[in-house]
């Protein structure tokens, strides 16, 4: 290697950290352009009545997203009474039953799977369930969701149980407790925050979700609890709003965009501040 | 777990401890907490059958799901790949009224959109990871880091909207006349300027793939044993040179994995790149050019597709989509995996 002056190092030195620190602060500060960019449109549009009415027809002025924040609600809920289960148990498969190259085989699906476009387990959800059943639902839009949440539930659970001392396992059946009691009543309790934080990110993850609702949720202008029915759901009126040629409906969407951006941050930020902690001590 | 009444000891059961000692043992001595104060309760073997097939079945339905999206896209998309053969991916024609599809544009527009989204984000996001995991106190760390994963956080929706409204105006009004007064004779900066194009779509799934780069360079930089930086420092070499020297050579496949990760996130990305695109079904040179991608046409026709074989064309779309993913994440995966196992890191 060519000898280099050690003024010349120190500015190339100073140049690449200034071009760091430059690149990170450029991409926090866009963050915050876009943060403060939907809180200044958004404020405006958010009062008692946007949070508490439904939609009105174009050209009534006022009317809200409050079926959708609730269709969001359920949608999510039910996506996560179906991916809990299945995903915290093969969590635990991964770190106390599976073995080898098959083990190895599921673990490389589920980190493939979370970078499977959101799009193609939409269409998944209209072949298996929207088209056999003749309508769009709710509860299609719940199965895609639900298959989202699988990943991220999947990883976590198993990292968290990971995070448990092998010896407090071994301890427990060395005192002859059966593995099945050793895994449900001292591993998971004790991996419980981990397992919790990984679940509610997989929940902020699929609330931010559009893509597969346009083909199973479908969305609705009115009232609707009934899963079995086509559903409002918050992302998806802020899409349809936003590509509107309605200005009245690009100012709800921003409304929209504000209460979206908000329900991610604090599940977010609850799972990662709140949660955390607990787990680690 | 539920206890049967069954007693029966199930011969395939492969418990390591057969719980034979009936009454109760208790761990309370062992570990200081309230979920180890209640006594554990031997419960009956089925109980331990009936989990271990919980557990088992639970992985089989999350393999049939996987396996299951994919025989499921493929069977609905048979009509559509028999008619059309592989020509199906380089014709262009996309015309639903004389059936004819050809998915050529839209794999142009996927491929070149993430293309310009990964050429901006891979430096801007390799730099503020590096900035992160070498450069910058700790607390400032952590500090960015949060605001950085809060970003990958933010609906893509969300993106979409303000692309469209604060984005796409700002590239018609000065980016994009600027690229062109300076670089105008280049084919890829000529033309009409609409403000929504490929470019646009490129630059806003730049800033949505960004954190992932940064979040997972960062972590593969801070694998890098400290003992090879402290290598190059010893021999006289700055900080950024030990950077160079031993950080970055160390973090190159985790680096590059981090890269191919986002580039897939690019790929099918929905609904930020169909509201910003322009939805054009054409193929044209300059990037300030509306274009379509695999994943909007997908989203915009779906539901207006009127004959079986419009249907099943668009869900070939949605299996080249799914094919695609699967190998870019598949080689993300690996690299990772290489990197992250053998530094001993999580």
């Amino acid at each position: 290697m060519k000898a280099i002056s050690l003024r010349s190092r120190r500015l190339r030195g100073a140049v690449g950290v200034f071009t760091a620190g430059l690149c990170a602060g450029g991409v926090a500060g866009i963050l915050l352009l876009i943060l403060g960019y939907v809180i200044r449109e958004g404020i405006g549009a958010i009062s008692i009545g946007f949070l508490t009415q439904v939609p009105h027809p174009i050209g009534v002025p006022g009317g809200g997203v409050a079926n959708g924040i609730v269709g969001s609600a359920i949608i999510v809920g039910i996506a996560a009474l179906m991916a809990i289960p299945i995903g915290s148990l093969t969590g635990v498969y991964l770190t106390h039953f599976g073995r080898g190259s098959f083990c190895s085989a599921v673990r490389f699906l589920s980190d493939v799977l979370s970078g499977i476009p959101s799009i193609a387990i939409g269409l998944f959800a209209y072949t298996v369930l929207v088209a056999p059943l003749g309508h769009f639902s709710a509860f299609s839009a719940s199965f895609a969701f639900a298959i989202l949440m699988l990943p991220v539930i999947i990883t976590t659970t198993e990292n968290a149980i990971r995070g448990v001392p092998h010896e407090v396992y071994e301890a427990a059946l060395a005192l002859g407790v059966p593995r099945h009691s050793a895994i449900t009543r001292i591993i998971l309790p004790s991996a419980r925050s981990g397992i919790i934080t990984g679940i509610v990110l997989a929940m902020a993850r699929v609330t931010g979700e559009t893509a597969p609702l346009l083909f199973t949720a479908f969305g609705s202008q009115f009232w609707e609890l009934n899963p079995n029915n086509p559903m409002a759901e918050l992302s998806l009126q802020v899409f349809t709003y936003a590509i509107s040629p309605y200005r009245s409906w690009h100012e709800q969407a921003w409304g929209g965009a504000l209460i979206l951006i908000f329900m991610v941050f604090v599940l977010n930020i609850g799972a990662r501040v709140v949660l955390k902690p607990k787990f680690r001590s | 777990m539920e206890s049967s009444r069954d007693n029966q000891p199930s011969p395939d059961s492969g418990l390591p401890a057969k719980p034979q000692i009936g009454g109760e043992a208790t761990l309370a001595g062992m570990v200081e907490s309230p979920a180890f104060e209640q006594p554990v309760r031997m419960p009956k073997v089925a109980a331990g059958t009936a989990f271990d097939a919980l557990v088992h079945g639970s992985t089989l339905v999350f393999l049939a799901l996987v396996l299951g999206l994919f025989v499921e896209l493929l069977w609905s998309s048979r009509q559509s790949i028999s008619t059309f053969g592989f020509s199906f991916l380089w014709t262009s024609e996309w015309n639903p009224v004389t059936s004819k599809f050809g998915a050529l544009p839209f794999v142009y527009g996927t491929v070149v959109s993430s293309a310009i989204a990964i050429l901006l984000a891979g430096f801007t996001g390799v730099m503020s990871g590096a900035f992160l995991a070498e450069f910058c106190p700790p607390r400032l760390s952590q500090v960015l880091g949060l605001l950085i994963e809060l970003l990958a956080a933010v609906p893509s929706v969300v993106y979409g909207l303000w692309g469209l409204f604060v984005l796409a105006p700002l590239m018609r009004v000065y980016i994009e006349p600027f690229l062109q007064s300076w670089f105008g004779f280049l084919p890829i900066f000529s033309g009409a300027i609409y403000g929504v194009g490929m470019l646009t779509a490129g630059v806003i799934l730049a800033i949505m793939i960004v954190p992932t780069v940064t979040a997972i360079s960062r972590d593969a930089m801070a694998a890098v044993p400290q003992s090879q930086r402290e290598a190059v420092w010893a021999l006289g070499a700055t900080r950024w040179q030990g950077f160079r020297m031993a950080v970055l050579p160390g973090a190159r496949a985790g680096v590059f994995g981090a890269c191919i990760l986002a580039l897939g996130r690019a790929l099918g990305e929905t609904i930020a790149t169909t509201m910003v695109i322009g939805n054009r079904p054409a193929i044209s040179a300059s990037l300030f050019a509306p274009g379509y991608s695999i994943s909007s046409v997908i989203a915009n026709e779906f539901t207006e597709a009127t004959t079986q074989v419009y249907l099943s064309a668009l869900i070939e779309l949605g299996l080249l989509l799914f094919v695609i993913s699967v190998i870019v994440n598949g080689v993300a995966r690996l690299l990772l995996w290489k990197v992250f196992t053998t530094t001993g890191a999580q």
